[in-house]
Formats: C-alpha cells, sequence, structure tokens
C-alpha cells in the first residue's frame, strides 16, 4: 500500500492518493485506485507550520508567545473566524462556540495558532473532524505532513484542512461541549501543565467513542454530524488504522490535571446518565448505536476534559473500585436498569439463554463505549480484560500500592487512565484500600490471582501495551506495534535485572507491511550517523541546528545544509519540520550509493512438478488460470520477465522467442549434470510476449494431463532455475507434489505413519545439505525460492523448506490438495492470487541496528545473516515477520531510552531503490517490578515460540516443551521474588496484568500442531506449523496460537433489533455491534448458538443442534442443522440483515489478513466437528491438561 | 622401531608448528567476520576447507606417536583429537561444515568459535613446548657429543 508514497522533493511530484477511503476498506493493493494529484501547496503549508510550531514549542517551552509562523490560506478561506492573531483568542473563541460550529463544515473554527499540542482539544476540532471523516486512520498520515494527504480530497466534503499531528487514527476531536467553558479558564491558565499532560490529551481525543454525552446533546449533536458521518466511516474502515495499532496513543489523564475540581461531578453525571438514560426502546438503542458511529467523527466532550475517555471502568478513578469489587448481588441492581444498554450492545438473540453466564455479558456493561472501542480495533481498556468474570468468583485484585516513582511518573503499561492529579481528589472519598486498589489499577502496577480469575480473557482483541517516554512528541510518532514490537515496553537497566525477570528481551518486527500514508523521502544525501550509519530519525537530539547527537551510538554529527530545507513548505528554518524527525517509519528513494549495480527488473520464474502425483491433484490447473488472470497485477515494470520451468523425471523448458506463435517446449534429459538448452527467451519479456505466455499458461495443463512419470526431479529443475536466474536475481516460484526422488537432491520417504503420535519427534532436520546450500547459493545471487507444497503425502518439508528458510522466501502448505476438494482450491486460488499481487521488494538487506550496550544475539526468520547485523533477503514480502533475540553488551545505566532501528534496503518493483526505516525508543528502569509489568505477552510468546522451535530443531521436541513450561514457572517465580510475596506454596498464582495471559497462550502452544505430542500429527503439517512460527507476523501468529472464538448471537440479534428499528437506516452506518472474546472452552459453547473461531486462514462457523430454524434460514440458508453436510465451506448467498451484518464481520475479521479466511461450517455431530473441538485448547484432552490444571500446576513449581 | 625417535618428534614439532599457523589464520579470519570485513559464506567456506586437514594432521601425528611408544605424548594428544572428531561427527546432516555460514551469527556461535580458536592456539602452544622439549631430551639422550666414545678410543688406542 505504499502506492500512498508522496515524494517531498519536489514537490510538485508529490503524489497523493485521494481515495484512501476506500483504500481502507478493501485493504487490498491491488484494488486501490490510485488517484493521484499535486497537494496544492496552501494546504501543506499549514500543515507542517503546525508541525513545527509543535516541535518548536516543545523544545522551547514557550508556548504564549508563539507567533503564527505561516498563514493558513487553506483555513481561513473556509472558516467563517479570520484567523485570531493569538490563541488566547482562538481559545476563547473556541470555547463560546456553539457545538454546531464545530461540527459543521462551515462554521469550523480558525486554527488556533498554538501548537497542536498545547491547544485545548476545542481549537482542534474542525482538523480532526476532516481527519475523522476523511477516513484516513493513520497516524503517519497526519504527522508526516505529507503533502498528498492534505491535498486529498476529502470524503466528508470538506475542504483541505491542516492536519492535526496529534490525531491519528482518524479520531475526531472535541466539539465545544459547554463543559469546556468550566475547564477553559483553567486550561488557558494552564497552559504549561497542559503541556505535561499533553501525553495523554491527543489520545483522549483519540478515542472518541469513549466520550457519553447527555442524551439531548448526543441527539443533538448527531444531527449536526449526520451530513459529515460519512458511510465511508463505516465500521470497517474507520476500525483498523493499518498501519498503527490504536493502543499508541492511549494514554489519558491530561484532563482531570486541567480540569482541576471538576472532574468528579462530572463524572458522576457522566455515569448517572450512561446508566440511567439507557435507552430502552430500539428507537433509542439503534440511536445510541448510530451515536457510536457519529462519534468517531465526533469530538468528544469537554474537550475530552470530563474524563478521560479511553477507559470505560477507571474512566471513573474513584469509582471503579466498588464496581470491580461487586459481590454478585451487588451487580445485581445495576443490572436491570443497565439491561437495555446491555443488549443493545452483545445481547445474544436468545433473552432467556443469554444469562447462563451473565456475568460475561454483565462487565461490558459498566464500560458503556468498550463496543464502540472494539468496532475501532481500539484495545480495550485493560480494566475490561478481566471483566468477563462469572459473578461466582468476584474478582480479587492483589493491590500493590505502586511506588513513589510511579506516581510521579505516572507509567502504565497498559495504557491505562492516568490522572496525575486527578485520582487523588477523586479517590479521596473511598476507602484507602478500595482506593489503592484503584491506584494500582490505574498504573498497571495491578497483580491478579489466576487460580481465582479463570476467566481472564478480555473480550476484545487485547492492545500492545503503550510504551511511555515521558516526551508527549516521541511517544506520539513512536514506531506502530503493528510494525516493531519489544517484549517489555521498559528495557531493564543491566543483563542482571534481566535475568532476575526471567523475561526474554527481543523485538518481533514486521518490516514490510503494507502500511497507509507512508512518507517517502526523495533527497540528495540521505543524513546518518557518521559512527554507526544510523539513520536519522525522531529520537535524535539536536545540540543546536547545525549539529545533531546519534542515539544509537552517541556520536555528534553535522547536519548538512540542505537539511535545514523543509520540503513540504520550501523554506528554510527549523529542523524539526522535516519529515525524518516527524515520523518513526519513514522510506527514503536512495541516490545510487545504495545501488552496487543497477536495480533489477522484477524476474519471475514457475517450477510446477508435473510428476503423475502433481497431475492427479490437478494443482496445475488452479495454478494457471489464477496466474493467466492476473498476469497483469503482477508488480513489475516495463523490464518485467517470466518464465516457467516444469519438471518430472525431466525438466521441460519452454522459448518463447520472438516470432514465435507458439511457446516452444524443450526437454532435457541429463537431469544429473543441468544445463541450459539455450542462453535465451527462456526467461522473457511479459509485456512482449504476454499473448505467448498466456498460451503457454493455457497449454501447460493439458500438455501433462496424462503424464505417468512418477519421477520428481526438482533439484535439477531447481539448478537450472539458478542458472537462468542468475545473471539478474529474482524469484523462483516452486510447485511441489510430491517427494522429490530423482537428480540431485533426491529423498527418501523418513515419516513413519505409525509414530505420528509418539512422544519423540524424529526428523525435524533436513535429510541433506543440498537444499540449504543451494539456497545459500541463491541468496548470493539475489534470488529467493518460495515454496508451495500441495502434499498428498509425506514431501518431506523439512528438508525442501530450506530453499525458502535461508533465501528470504516464504513456504505455503495446502496438503491433501485435491481439484475436487473445492475448498482447498478455493483457498489456494485466494492464496496464490495474494502471492502474485502483493508487493515485493527485490535485492534487500535488512540491517537491526541498536543502542550501544545492547546488541542483536540471534535471528529468526527466513533470511541469510551475512554479517552480525545484516540479513540478506533477496526478496521480502509484507506477509514475512521476523524476531530478534537481545541481549547485553555492556549495562544501561547512564541512559534513558534505548533505541532499535530496522532499516530495509530493498528495490521496489518499479525499478526504484528505497530504504524503509523503522525506529522505535524504549525508556530504561532499573526496578524490577516495572520490567515485569511492562512485559508484552504476546510478543513474548512471539519470541519463545520462535526460540522453541529451534529448540526442537537443535535439541528435541520435549525439550522445547519443557522450555515453555520452565520459561512460565521462572517468570512467575521472579515476579514472586520482585513483590516480595512470601515464599512457599500458597493457593494463588499471582501474575502482573500484563503477563496474566501467558499461561493461556502457552497452553495454546504446547497444543499447537507445532509442539503437541500425543495426538496424530503429519510431520509435514508440524514442520510446517513451526515454520509459520518463525514467519508469521504476530498478528496472525497470535490468532494461529490462540484462535478467536466468538458467539455470534449478539450480530443476530443486532441485525434484527436494528432492522426493526430503523429500517430507512443505510446499513453501511450502522456500526458492528461488539462481540466479546471468549475462551477456547467448551464451557462457552452451547447447542443454540453459533460461534465463530478464527484460526487465521480457517474460519469455523459451529452451528449448535438446537439453533432457532428462523437464524438458521437467516444465516445459513438452511432450515435445520441437518441439511448440513458434514463438510461444509463458504457461505450461501442469502439476501438477509443477519447474513450481511456476519458478511461485515468476516470482513473486518479479513482485514488485517493476507487474504481472507476459507469460511468453514461444523454441524455439532458432523464428523468434522473433531477440527473445532481440537481447537478449544483451555480443555482437557486425553494427553494434556486442561488451563486449569496447567495453572496449577504452574502453582506447584513456583516456590 | 621404523622411525629414529628424534624423527618422530621432529614430526610433531612440524605438525604443531603448521597448526598454530592455521589456528592464527582461523582468528584472523573470524575477526576479520566479525568486523564485518567478510562475508559469512566465504568466511566459513574458508575455515571449513582447512577443518579436515588440521584434524587428519593431528590424528596421524596421534598414531604415529602410539606407534613409537611414546605413551606420554600420546595420551597428551589424545584428548584434543578426539574431541575434534566429535566436532566433526556432531553436525547435523543438513550442516555445511564446522562452520556453517547460516547460523554463525546466531546464539552467540561466533563468539564461541573465536573462544575454541584461542583454547586450541594455546593448547598447541604449548604441546609445541612440549614437543620441543621432548626433541631436545631425545637427541641429548644418546650423548650426541660422544664423550665416552672419544675416551673408549683412547683407551682402546
Amino acid at each position: 500500500m505504499s502506492a500512498y508514497n508522496q515524494n517531498f522533493v519536489p514537490p510538485a511530484a508529490g503524489t497523493a492518493n485521494g481515495n484512501q477511503g476506500s483504500s481502507l476498506v478493501n485493504g487490498l493493493p491491488g484494488a486501490v485506485p490510485h488517484h493521484q494529484q499535486q497537494p496544492p501547496p496552501s494546504a501543506v503549508a499549514p500543515a507542517s507550520a503546525q508541525q513545527y510550531l509543535q516541535q518548536k514549542a516543545q523544545q522551547q517551552q514557550q508556548q504564549f508567545q508563539q507567533p503564527p509562523a505561516q498563514p493558513y490560506p487553506g483555513i481561513s478561506s473556509n472558516s467563517s473566524l479570520p484567523p485570531p492573531p493569538l490563541q488566547f483568542n482562538s481559545n476563547i473563541a473556541n470555547k463560546f462556540l456553539p457545538p454546531s460550529s464545530t461540527s459543521a463544515n462551515n462554521g469550523g473554527p480558525p486554527p488556533s495558532t498554538l501548537p497542536q499540542h498545547l491547544r485545548p482539544p476545542t481549537a482542534n476540532g474542525p482538523t480532526s473532524l476532516t481527519n475523522g471523516s476523511n477516513g484516513a486512520p493513520s497516524a503517519n498520515s497526519s504527522r508526516t505532513a505529507s503533502p498528498g494527504l492534505i491535498g486529498a480530497p476529502q470524503l466528508g466534503g470538506l475542504p483541505p484542512m491542516p492536519h492535526n499531528p496529534q490525531f491519528a487514527h482518524g479520531a475526531p476531536l472535541p466539539t465545544a461541549v459547554p463543559q469546556q467553558s468550566q475547564s477553559v479558564a483553567s486550561l488557558t491558565s494552564n497552559m504549561h501543565q497542559m503541556n505535561l499532560h499533553r501525553t495523554n490529551g491527543p489520545s483522549a481525543n483519540s478515542q472518541p467513542q469513549q466520550q457519553q454525552l447527555p442524551p439531548q446533546q448526543q441527539q443533538k449533536q448527531q444531527q449536526q454530524q449526520l451530513p459529515l458521518a460519512n458511510p465511508m466511516a463505516g465500521p470497517v474502515m474507520g476500525s483498523k488504522p493499518p498501519n498503527l495499532n490504536p493502543s499508541t496513543s492511549r494514554v489519558i489523564g491530561g484532563p482531570p490535571t486541567v480540569g482541576g475540581v471538576q472532574p468528579a461531578p462530572v463524572l458522576a453525571a457522566g455515569q448517572r446518565i450512561m446508566y440511567g438514560g439507557a435507552p430502552g426502546s430500539n428507537e433509542q438503542q439503534s440511536q445510541n448505536q448510530q451515536n457510536n458511529n457519529l462519534q468517531r467523527a465526533a469530538p468528544p466532550p469537554g474537550a475530552g476534559t470530563a474524563w478521560p475517555p479511553s477507559l470505560p471502568k477507571a474512566a471513573v478513578p474513584g469509582i471503579p473500585p466498588p464496581m470491580q469489587t461487586q459481590q454478585p448481588q451487588a451487580q445485581s441492581a445495576p443490572f436491570a436498569q443497565q439491561q437495555p444498554q446491555n443488549t443493545a450492545q452483545s445481547a445474544p438473540f436468545a433473552p432467556p439463554q443469554q444469562y447462563q453466564y451473565g456475568q460475561a455479558y454483565q462487565q461490558p456493561l459498566h464500560q458503556p463505549p468498550l463496543p464502540q472501542q472494539q468496532q475501532q480495533h481500539q484495545p480495550p481498556p485493560p480494566t475490561g480484560m478481566f471483566g468477563a468474570q462469572p459473578s461466582s468468583t468476584p474478582l480479587q485484585y492483589q493491590s500493590q500500592p505502586p511506588p513513589p516513582s510511579m506516581q510521579s511518573q505516572g507509567q502504565h503499561p497498559y495504557a491505562q487512565p492516568q490522572p496525575t492529579s486527578g485520582p487523588p481528589q477523586l479517590g479521596a472519598p473511598v476507602p484507602l484500600n478500595v482506593a489503592q486498589q484503584g491506584f494500582s489499577r490505574l498504573w498497571g502496577q495491578d497483580t491478579i490471582d489466576l487460580m481465582q480469575n479463570r476467566h481472564i480473557l478480555s473480550p476484545a482483541t487485547l492492545p500492545a501495551p503503550k510504551v511511555v517516554l515521558h516526551n508527549q512528541f516521541h511517544e506520539s510518532i513512536n514506531c506502530s506495534p503493528s510494525i516493531m514490537r519489544c517484549t517489555v515496553t521498559k528495557i531493564p537497566e543491566t543483563n542482571s535485572l534481566l535475568q532476575k525477570s526471567r523475561l526474554p528481551l527481543g523485538i518481533v518486527i514486521h518490516p514490510f507491511r503494507d502500511v497507509n500514508n507512508l512518507p517517502v523521502i526523495q533527497c540528495i544525501n540521505i543524513v546518518r550517523c557518521r559512527l554507526c550509519r544510523t539513520y536519522i530519525n525522531p529520537f535524535v537530539y539536536f545540540v543546536d541546528s547545525k549539529m545533531w547527537k546519534c542515539n544509537l551510538c552517541y556520536r555528534v554529527n553535522e547536519l548538512p545544509e540542505d537539511f535545514q530545507f523543509d520540503p513540504a513548505t520550501k523554506t528554510y528554518g527549523d529542523v524539526t519540520r522535516r519529515p525524518e524527525v516527524r515520523s518513526s517509519t519513514i522510506e527514503f528513494i536512495a541516490p545510487s550509493e545504495y545501488m552496487l549495480r543497477p536495480p533489477q527488473p522484477a524476474m519471475y520464474l514457475f517450477l510446477f512438478d508435473v510428476s503423475i502425483i502433481a497431475q492427479q491433484s490437478g494443482y496445475l490447473e488452479a495454478a494457471c488460470s489464477v496466474l493467466n488472470r492476473h498476469l497483469d497485477e503482477m508488480p513489475g515494470d516495463a523490464r518485467t520477465q517470466v518464465g516457467f520451468i516444469c519438471y518430472d523425471s525431466f525438466v521441460h523448458f519452454y522459448s518463447m522467442a520472438e516470432g514465435l506463435n507458439q511457446p516452444h517446449e524443450m526437454t532435457l534429459l541429463d537431469i544429473d549434470d543441468p544445463f541450459l538448452p539455450r542462453p535465451d527467451s527462456l526467461l522473457v519479456n511479459l509485456k512482449e510476449c504476454k499473448e505467448l505466455v498466456r498460451d503457454l499458461l493455457k497449454l501447460l495443463p493439458k500438455r501433462f494431463a496424462h503424464t505417468h512419470d512418477p519421477g520428481s526431479a526438482l533439484g535439477a529443475a531447481l539448478q537450472v532455475a539458478f542458472k537462468l536466474m542468475q545473471s539478474s536475481g529474482g524469484r523462483i516460484t516452486v510447485f511441489q507434489a510430491c517427494l522429490p526422488n530423482k537428480g540431485p537432491g533426491a529423498l527418501e520417504p523418513r515419516e513413519d505413519p505409525n509414530n505420528r503420535s509418539a512422544k519423540d519427534v524424529a526428523h525435524l532436520n533436513p535429510a541433506t545439505d543440498f537444499y540449504k546450500r543451494f539456497a545459500l547459493e541463491c541468496s548470493g545471487y539475489q534470488i529467493a525460492c518460495d515454496l508451495f507444497l500441495m502434499n498428498q503425502q509425506y514431501s518431506d518439508m523439512a528438508t525442501i523448506s530450506g530453499i525458502s528458510k535461508h533465501s528470504g522466501g516464504c513456504v505455503h502448505h495446502f496438503p491433501l490438495y485435491q481439484k475436487t476438494k473445492q475448498h482447498m482450491v478455493d483457498s489456494f486460488r485466494m492464496c496464490f492470487k495474494r502471492y502474485l499481487t502483493r508487493k515485493i521488494g527485490f535485492e534487500a538487506v535488512m540491517r537491526i541496528r541498536c543502542t550501544r550496550g545492547l546488541q542483536v544475539h540471534t535471528f529468526h526468520g527466513n533470511f541469510f545473516v551475512r554479517s552480525t547485523d545484516l540479513l540478506s533477503l533477496p526478496n521480502v514480502n509484507p506477509d514475512a515477520g521476523y524476531g530478534m533475540q537481545i541481549s547485553y553488551e555492556e549495562s544501561l545505566t547512564d541512559v534513558k531510552t534505548i533505541c532499535f532501528q530496522a532499516a530495509l534496503l530493498y528495490t521496489n518493483s518499479e525499478g526504484e531503490r528505497r530504504i524503509r526505516v523503522h525506529t522505535v525508543c524504549l525508556p530504561v528502569t532499573s526496578s524490577l517490578p516495572e520490567v515485569m509489568h511492562s512485559a508484552d505477552t504476546e510478543a513474548i510468546i512471539g519470541l519463545l515460540s520462535k526460540m522453541a522451535v529451534d529448540r526442537s530443531i537443535a535439541s528435541n521436541l520435549s525439550d522445547a516443551r519443557d522450555a515453555f513450561i520452565n520459561a512460565t514457572i521462572d517468570v512467575f517465580n521472579a515476579f514472586k521474588i520482585a513483590q516480595n510475596l512470601p515464599s512457599g506454596q500458597s493457593g494463588q498464582l499471582i501474575a502482573p496484568r500484563s503477563l496474566a495471559l501467558m499461561p493461556l497462550y502457552i497452553l495454546g502452544l504446547l497444543k499447537h500442531p507445532a509442539f503437541r505430542v500425543g495426538t496424530s500429527t503429519r510431520l509435514d503439517d508440524r514442520v510446517y506449523a513451526m515454520d509459520c512460527m518463525k514467519t508469521l507476523p504476530l498478528d496472525q501468529l497470535m490468532k494461529f496460537v490462540y484462535p478467536e472464538l466468538y458467539k455470534i448471537d449478539g450480530l443476530i440479534y443486532h441485525a434484527r433489533n436494528s432492522n426493526a428499528s430503523t429500517t430507512e437506516e443505510d446499513d453501511e452506518e450502522d456500526p458492528l455491534p461488539e462481540l466479546p472474546r471468549l475462551q477456547l472452552s467448551a464451557e462457552h459453547l452451547d447447542s443454540r448458538s453459533i460461534f465463530l473461531m478464527d484460526c487465521g486462514q480457517l474460519i469455523m462457523l459451529y452451528v449448535g443442534l438446537n439453533v432457532p430454524p428462523d437464524v438458521l434460514e437467516a444465516v445459513l440458508g438452511i432450515s435445520s442443522t441437518a441439511e448440513l453436510g458434514d463438510y461444509v465451506y463458504g457461505l450461501p448467498h442469502i439476501v438477509s440483515a443477519e447474513y450481511d451484518i456476519l458478511q461485515r464481520f468476516l470482513l473486518r475479521l479479513n482485514y488485517d489478513k493476507p487474504y481472507s479466511a476459507l469460511v468453514q461450517i461444523i454441524r455439532d455431530t458432523s464428523t468434522a466437528k473433531g477440527q473445532f473441538i481440537e481447537r478449544l485448547t483451555d480443555d482437557r484432552s486425553e494427553s494434556s491438561l486442561s488451563y486449569y490444571e496447567f495453572l496449577q500446576h504452574i502453582r506447584a513449581q513456583v516456590k | 622401531m621404523f622411525l629414529p625417535e628424534t624423527a618422530i618428534f621432529c614430526i610433531t614439532l612440524l605438525v604443531y608448528g603448521a597448526i598454530l599457523l592455521l589456528l592464527i589464520y582461523y582468528v584472523l579470519t573470524l575477526a576479520d567476520l566479525e568486523c564485518d570485513y567478510l562475508n559469512a559464506q566465504e568466511c566459513c567456506r574458508r575455515l571449513n576447507f582447512w577443518v579436515i586437514p588440521k584434524f587428519g594432521s593431528h590424528a596421524l601425528l596421534c598414531g604415529l606417536l602410539l606407534l613409537g611408544g611414546h605413551w606420554i605424548m600420546f595420551l597428551l594428544n589424545l584428548p584434543m583429537v578426539l574431541w575434534l572428531f566429535y566436532e566433526l561427527h556432531r553436525q547435523r546432516r543438513d550442516s555445511l561444515g564446522v562452520y556453517d555460514p547460516v547460523d554463525i551469527h546466531s546464539r552467540g556461535l561466533l563468539k564461541v568459535h573465536l573462544r575454541n580458536c584461542m583454547i586450541y592456539l594455546g593448547y598447541y602452544f604449548v604441546m609445541f613446548f612440549v614437543g620441543l622439549y621432548c626433541l631436545i631430551s631425545s637427541l641429548i639422550k644418546g650423548d650426541p657429543i660422544k664423550r665416552y666414545e672419544d675416551d673408549e678410543i683412547i683407551t682402546d688406542f
């Protein structure tokens, strides 16, 4: 999606994508129309000026007398008021503006001259509206002064406006709501403080859906917002900022301080309104929902000062503790009152049954804003994480009073609301111990007894922990967690501290991820540190306007003259306006120093196995037809070349020379010493010979349809392919359907089918070094090999996959592929289509640099490590993830922050050399509890699984399994020591909230096909699963390890409900209700509901036995479950609201995936049920522990 | 006895000297790799080339000492030969040699290799002097100046 790149120099060449909305909707690069246009310079100026101001102000702390550096032509033309000369005026002006002024297009208040982060939220109103309606929820977009974004036509019909750097994710801004007038006085007088709290301010605004408006205001606002509420801002696109995990900006808390005295009363009011005013009628409900939708574009009231919006429960710092600790009977009281709200949000369609584990639903009641939040795929409030709790087991938090340093720093790994001065005031009235609990929860320092809280999974996708840097600017622009994540968000100061915490230290990285609005820079010399060659990044220190200090090696470097020049505004001035300094993910167009040879053209060579087994599976037909269809969409310029080789016992070449009207086949019989039959026209230019290529693709399946050759000379075919590609480099795609058994690299079957469930798994290692050697040779010549294994029988994946592992390729596996199995064919087609059309980077290298004192110790992924920190990636694709383990070289006692920088140098398919740089900055801490509380469970699981794969290959599988369990025990032991808990056995297993999910995931890993024992697992499947562990990006890996389970009754209920009430409503505006995520246990299943399990590339719909016929009719088009076959794939096409909403839900689940998942429908009594049941990893099976048993095992080991 | 004692110790000394030089080459190459002056593939190719000759020469030397009946020298050399043999044979089937370019940079393997080289260097250095001592002692054992022979000649005369 880097089609949205904008060149900064020359500005005239800047391209912009005018259709960001649509791009977000489908998320497929190929499907996005690219409107390119030149950005109006007037629109560029204000944005960068604002950013400049922001940066400047931050550095100089001269907030008040900042004169406007640039006029705002773009704005003043469309705002009804002239830009005020001083920011005080603007504040006041905004303050007295009625709400309508901010929401209406023409009435937008003039932009304040204050830097964005110093402004009261109102002043930012119109900008964020632009942003929100624009529906381009990318932080990068707004931050980087990208001319394209600003110049892009606004979908909401708004004229171009400066983007507010702070309001990422298309977050709406606060409208002027009466409450604000109260706070403005303190706002303006407390500017300094405000700056301090801006850390939290912007994110408060970026969570607009959290706010709660008094009903009448909601309605009013709704009406005003209606024209703005862009249908494009619907759940799908608005919900997924593709390149930025929303959690990065999830900090709250500025408001309480600013609003000093206010929060409490306002909060109370808000609560009352929320719960008491929850409408009971359908109409009201739908309005609420609609409102939720609108609120995405609507600013939070009270400038977000009324209460921290991002936290449903903890939003009320004083109030939540009692609510959290509510006893069952206490909960029942509010329950009746809240029921309407509940049903509106997550009620299943069968009300009488919905309360059987009603608490799971009930908890969300306390978090009214949660649904919308989830809908935006924003991380749920951490407090909600343990919310789904049976009423029989009241929550028992071991409240740990935070260390004093924490109070001042206000750090909280889970981005908990952190009102710096608010809580003491708010918490004062409540009893002390409750207040303490509240505190520790607020600071994310609370612990949880896992034994007591068996239902521990959050109802929503879990957020990545927030990195707190004490520098608001840096926090807002830190690298997105979806691109780079560290296993801890606070780096231990010394190695011994790390050892004490027993956590693995490392990063997981997804460097070539498709991102929107990536800033692209073209400049003559790229500014880098002279000593360590680090690229300049937002976290460097500017000594003065001529010097900068590298943040990795601390060398002071000179700034080149032209760095002073701001390409966006074409002015000389502050360096901090440069996009390099404004974005931690950036792409440079590299000058010729970065090329060893002219950039290579896109070269694709396809190797087809045409042995008899391959022909029986019939994959060739599907592969050729997909290739034929998407030949034009393959990335590449006019120089693109393609070639085809087929192999059985011999190797068949296809010459498509000019002048031929049909491709000529040449067969090489001497496979032991393969050679090229002719030097040219085996690889042909795609543009020139497209007809011949198409002919060939049509002919190929027929040509070998009646072959009876059992041999498969993969080795020989690879060798000739290498000779063919040697001169240029490129991509070899291998389709293999059986064990290679002829010529060089021939293999023998090793697997013993009777031994598939044995405890010791043999043959995880390659059988020969042929493929590895080949891959290394390829890597040297910039050739990558990708493997599609569509085997019928054992094909020794462990050995063959070596060609991809060491050459930067990728592996796809379709076990038991048969052309008669339509679902496999569909799945393969989707996968292959994505494979053909996705972005590709050629002759790439990636270097990971880290701050002095740390070094990368071990790499995980598909590549070749050429030197200590340089990865050679002949090809890089957007679906590949990598992991690195970090070790200490020296202690970090004298530094406050450390940085990791990943720089990926590649040639894109247009023959342009580019460098994509990601920088992540993390604070350093010397306190053990802080390290433990800042752990990032998902990243830890990602890294542990990669390490375990290495362990099982180097040693054996049971070692790896033991290592998982030991790692868990060690971590909990370490935490016990860190917290000074009494040693010895107790009935508790205390975990920090940050690590509470670790046992759950570890158990998921132990039962995963990659690591399980006792269950029959084909060796190839196991090896493939291990390969996925190594190469999947973290978000997909988590689905792979611990699938998401939803009960979709809520959707159906919602569909019916909104249907009944708002028939004239456009469906697109109707937000999807949030479904709570269920733990993978059969205890959540019931026979009257339909369940959906998202396992990554497969989505399973589990249909209970007694699902009401009308639901079956509406969703699946059948009248009883008996009509379902045993193996049903794909949803039928039905016209019904329920079906629509399910489709939209699936769309949302598929949004982040490389290609949409296959849907399988499983009847309760079908033979396929086993597939579903085996993924319920919390339950006990014959050979493995249940979650609770596993916890007990851990607890017994923790001393 | 097919070879005189001195000849055996001369060969021993030569082998030790050669291995010492080779190890210095190893250390330099690995240091080059560490400093990024050398590609991992190139480095491993160079190093692996010499692994077998190194092991072979040492194993031959060991056999020579055994045949020559120098039990103590043999026992001193045996552990190293066994270790080198183990190192050669613990490789996995897909390994490209003792020095595998694919994982030389991971898990601190490069540091391990460097450390091993340093230990070898120390060992062979010590063994070189032991060999030298043996050579000298074998040379002087038979009264090389032949004082008594002269005496005998005189007395006979």
